[in-house]
Order: structure tokens, then sequence, then C-alpha cells
């Protein structure tokens, strides 16, 4: 693959928190139009890797470069960093998709107040503009929040794990629109546990345990011996870890 | 009766200036109250206005009761501070209430130190309990500026601000305007705080911010009626405070304070969103 069609591409990314490493050394790149799951146990570093595409994590060594700047993403962090008292109607939240347009000052035009409409529609939350977001439950906030995606309209969207306790119903409904983000040739990597759902939607899979372990077709990815290496890998910390010295290829 | 409420107002000056100076510092106040509350900064406002005192002493020592130089020393103080705990907490693993915590004592010891080295027994009561009832033309119109800019610069500011309180994470990733705003809202607050001290002193000026938003969160779920309920309360609260200090010859900037606290309790009350009244009896659940 050649570097323009490349939407994302890491050049020997290492990131981090304070000097220790969260991914390590992670080299290669996501295709324009990939639709990939991250995967790995938990401390794998899969929402550090969402965290420096999306560029609110630096890296600590490497390059991460990006084929449309990062206003051209959309990154759904996980829910739990919404403050959900806030008085805020679900129709000013989802409207917020449309930062990358109306800026800091700019208006919604009538144009848009249709786009919000059908945004809503097609996460099925017709007739919940007025509600505050206090009173919806996880599976609506999520839905709320795919709203939001589907109005930001970026090249790339980022999920990290988007569908930790929500149901089965919503699960589908939401997984449907990440179908459509693929059909419409967009790159999505969504960082996911459930392995069942990758092996059926997600041609592409990352499996990642601080250091990448197997990068590629899904169905060659997850082997039990790559499965068992990662969490093999995962597991090893030394509190006495000398200084990284690995060339850079 | 309505000649209690009117009379003194139409007949003394001082009430005028009173009436003008607090209805001034409920406009910018309320609002800056609200995003506080919302915020999570209820706090911060306090350690603030803690740390304008030594800047304002300062002044008041350089230049003796001047207008300008209080206001300066005050606003200087107050920004170093916010804007130091603020840049600490956003780029280190400190958190805000630490880092601002950390600064304010600093600030506070320090002006108290320049304070001892001089010397003189200072007459700080006008700083620590404010003349709301000795307004002059110069500190009226610096009242009338910090209102006009806060408004003006909320409005101007308001989606970030929102935003930065709902979904930081969001914010980061559409925008820079995060970590601007956040110094911007800081400086709002300084500002307010700072002309709330020339009125009320330091010690009640958060007073006029945190007692408004607090109620007014009884009252309502939107952000645009909280702040309008906040301003509302601040001024119901001051025209009150001004004439129970007219009639009862209480002290000006207590009363009022006071004022804003018994409608706070009040809401806690009777609020419909959450009032104890409706915890207590919120009457048969409803079908759906």
């Amino acid at each position: 693959m050649s570097a323009a069609s490349a939407a994302i591409g890491f050049d020997e990314v290492t990131l981090g928190y304070g000097r220790r490493p969260a991914v390590h050394h992670l080299d290669g790149e996501i295709p324009a139009g990939s639709l990939i799951a991250v995967v790995g146990p938990n401390g794998a570093g899969k929402s550090t890797l969402l965290k420096g595409i999306v560029g609110t994590l630096k890296p600590l060594e490497g390059h991460i470069r990006l084929k449309d700047s990062s206003s051209g993403i959309a990154y759904l962090p996980q829910a739990a960093e919404i403050d959900r008292s806030f008085p805020l109607s679900v129709y000013d939240l989802v409207a917020m998709g449309l930062w990358s347009r109306s800026g800091l000052f700019g208006g919604i035009a009538r144009r848009d107040r249709t786009k919000i409409e059908e945004a809503l529609a097609a996460v099925g939350l017709t007739g919940f503009e007025r509600r505050p977001i206090s009173t919806l439950s996880g599976g609506q906030m999520q839905r709320a929040l795919f709203a939001r995606l589907l109005l930001q309209d970026a090249p790339v969207i980022l999920l990290d794990e988007p569908f930790t306790a929500i149901d089965a119903k919503t699960t589908a409904d939401l997984l449907d629109l990440v179908r459509r983000w693929h059909t419409e040739s967009r790159t999505v990597v969504a960082v996911l546990h459930d392995l069942d759902m990758v092996r059926r939607t997600f041609p592409q899979t990352l499996l990642i345990a601080r250091e990448p372990v197997a990068w590629g077709e899904t169905p060659e990815v997850l082997q039990p011996e790559n499965l068992l290496k990662a969490r093999r890998m995962v597991e090893a910390y030394d509190p006495h870890a000398d200084v990284c010295h690995r060339t850079v290829a | 009766m309505l000649d209690l409420i009117y009379a003194p107002f139409a007949e003394f000056e001082f009430m005028q200036r009173a009436l003008v100076g607090v209805i001034a510092i409920a406009l910018g106040g309320g609002p800056i109250g609200v995003f506080l509350m919302l915020r999570r900064m209820s706090l911060t406002g306090d350690a603030m206005a803690h740390a304008i005192l030594p800047g304002a002493a300062v002044g008041y020592l350089l230049a003796g009761l001047s207008l300008p130089a209080m206001t300066v020393g005050g606003l200087v103080a107050g920004i170093v501070v916010a804007v130091a705990a603020g840049l600490v907490s956003r780029f280190t693993s400190l958190k805000e209430d630490a880092s601002l915590a950390a600064f304010y004592l600093l600030s506070l010891a320090l002006g108290v130190t320049i304070v001892s080295l001089r010397g003189s027994n200072v007459d700080l009561l006008h700083v620590l309990f404010g003349t709301v009832l000795a307004l002059d033309d110069d500190t009226l119109l610096l009242l009338a500026s910090i209102s006009t800019i806060t408004v003006l610069a909320l409005a101007v500011l308001y989606r970030p601000l929102v935003l930065e309180c709902v979904d930081p994470v969001f914010l980061r990733s559409v925008s820079r305007a995060g970590t601007p705003t956040h110094l911007i809202f800081l400086g709002l607050v300084v500002m307010n705080l700072v002309g709330g001290f020339h009125a009320l002193g330091t010690l009640l000026a958060v007073g006029m911010m945190m007692l408004p938003a607090a109620a007014s969160r009884f009252w309502t779920s939107d952000i645009t009626m909280m702040m309008l309920v906040s301003i509302a309360i601040g001024i119901a609260s001051g025209v009150s405070g001004l004439l129970l200090s007219f009639h009862a010859e209480l002290p000006a900037g207590p009363a009022i304070i006071l004022s804003a606290g018994a409608v706070y309790v009040a809401s806690l009350v009777l609020g419909r969103e959450g009032g104890l009244l409706w915890l207590a009896w919120p009457g048969r659940h409803l079908e759906a």
C-alpha cells in the first residue's frame, strides 16, 4: 500500500504516560476506507492508541501521520468521560457534532437542523430532542453519541469500546451504522472486546499488547497462539525497566 | 408598605448608587456563578477571593485608598494565581483544587508578609467588607464595565464553555479552544471578584456569585434559565439586602449576602428540581 492511500500511518510510534510506554514501537499503516478492530487484553494500550491518533496524547517517540488533519477525525471515547448531570438537552448534545462547520460562534442553519433530525432518526432517538441528557439510559446515551458522530461527517472515525454495557438491540443498530460508514468508504477504527463481533463484522484487526502482536486479516490475527501471546505480554511489568534502546528500523 | 421599598431609593442618592452597583454585580456574577457551579469550581471562586486580598492590600499600601491601584493589585494577584493553578492542573497530574490551594496559600502568605514588612496598621476594613453604600462614580463605572465585559465574553465563549463541562474530551478532539476558554473564564471570575470586593469586600464577593447560582439549580434543569434565575435572585437579594440594611441599620454587605442566603435556603427546601420538600413528598409516581 502506498503512503498516499493510508488514512493513518505509524512510524515507530511509542505512546505512554511519564516515560513508561503503553504502546511500544508501533509501525504500519491503516489504509483509507478500512474497517479495523483493535483488540487486546486490558491495559494493552488500545485507548492510548486512539488518544495518540486523535492527538490528545503526544507520542513519546515516533510520528503519527494523518491523511486528513486531526479535525477530520471523529472520536468517541469511553462514555464514562461525559458529565451526565449537566443541564443539557439531547438535541444540543447531538448538535455539537456540527462543530467543525459552525465552530465557536457560527449559527445552526435550517439545513443543519434537518441534518440533526436525520441523525436522531438514524439512531432511533426521534422525539428525544428536548429530554435532558441526565434522563437517558446508557444505551440511549450511546445512540445520542453515535448521532453526534454522524453529524461530524468525518472521513476517519475512532470508537473506544462503543458497545460495552450496551444491550443487544442497541449494539445491532449501532453496528449497522458502522457498516454504513464502511460502505461510505470512511476509515473506522474500533476498540472492541467481543471477538465474535470482530470476526463477523471487521475485516481487519490489530491485536495489541503494548507491542503490536499481529496485524492484518481478522481470521489470521485472531489465532489462539496470538491471543495467548498477547495475554502473556501484557502481564509482563518491570518496575525497574531500563531505558529502551531499540533502534528505529 | 410600597413606600418602605420605594422611598429609600427615591430619597437617597447613596441608595440609588448602591442599587446600580448590586444590579451590575448580579448581572455579571450570576452567570459566572452558574458556570463555576456546573464546572464543580464553587470552592475555586472562594479560593480566588482569598488570592485577591493580598493584591488589593499591596495596591492600598502603595497608593492609599485608590480605586485603580487596588483594582490592578487584585486583578494581578487573582489572575496570576488563577492562570498558574489552571496551567499546573492542565499540564501536570495535580488536580485544579490542589494546585489552586497551593497558589492561593502562597499569595495569601506573601500578601500578609508584605503588609507586616511595612509595619503600618493598615485599615483593610474597606477591602474586607466593602463599601456598597459609598460607591463613587469611578467604582460604579468599573462595576458596569466588568458586568458588560462578562456578559459579552460569556456570549462569545458560551459554546466551548458548555462543551468543556459536558464532554471535555470531545472538545479537545474537535478544537483547540479548550485551554484559552478556560483561562479567559478564570480571568472573568477574577474580574468579577475584584468588582465585587469594592462593593461587598473580598470575603463576601463570592457570595453574590455562588448563592444565587446554587439556588437557581433547584428551580430549573436548563442552563439558560439557570443563568437568568441566578441573575434575578442576585438582583432581588441586592435590593432586599439594601432595604434590610437601611431599615434595620445592619451593615449592607452582609445584609445582601444574608438575603441571598435566605433565598438559597428557601430554594433548597421548596425548589421544584430536587428541593427537600419535593424529595420528601414527591407525590405518586407517574404512568410513564
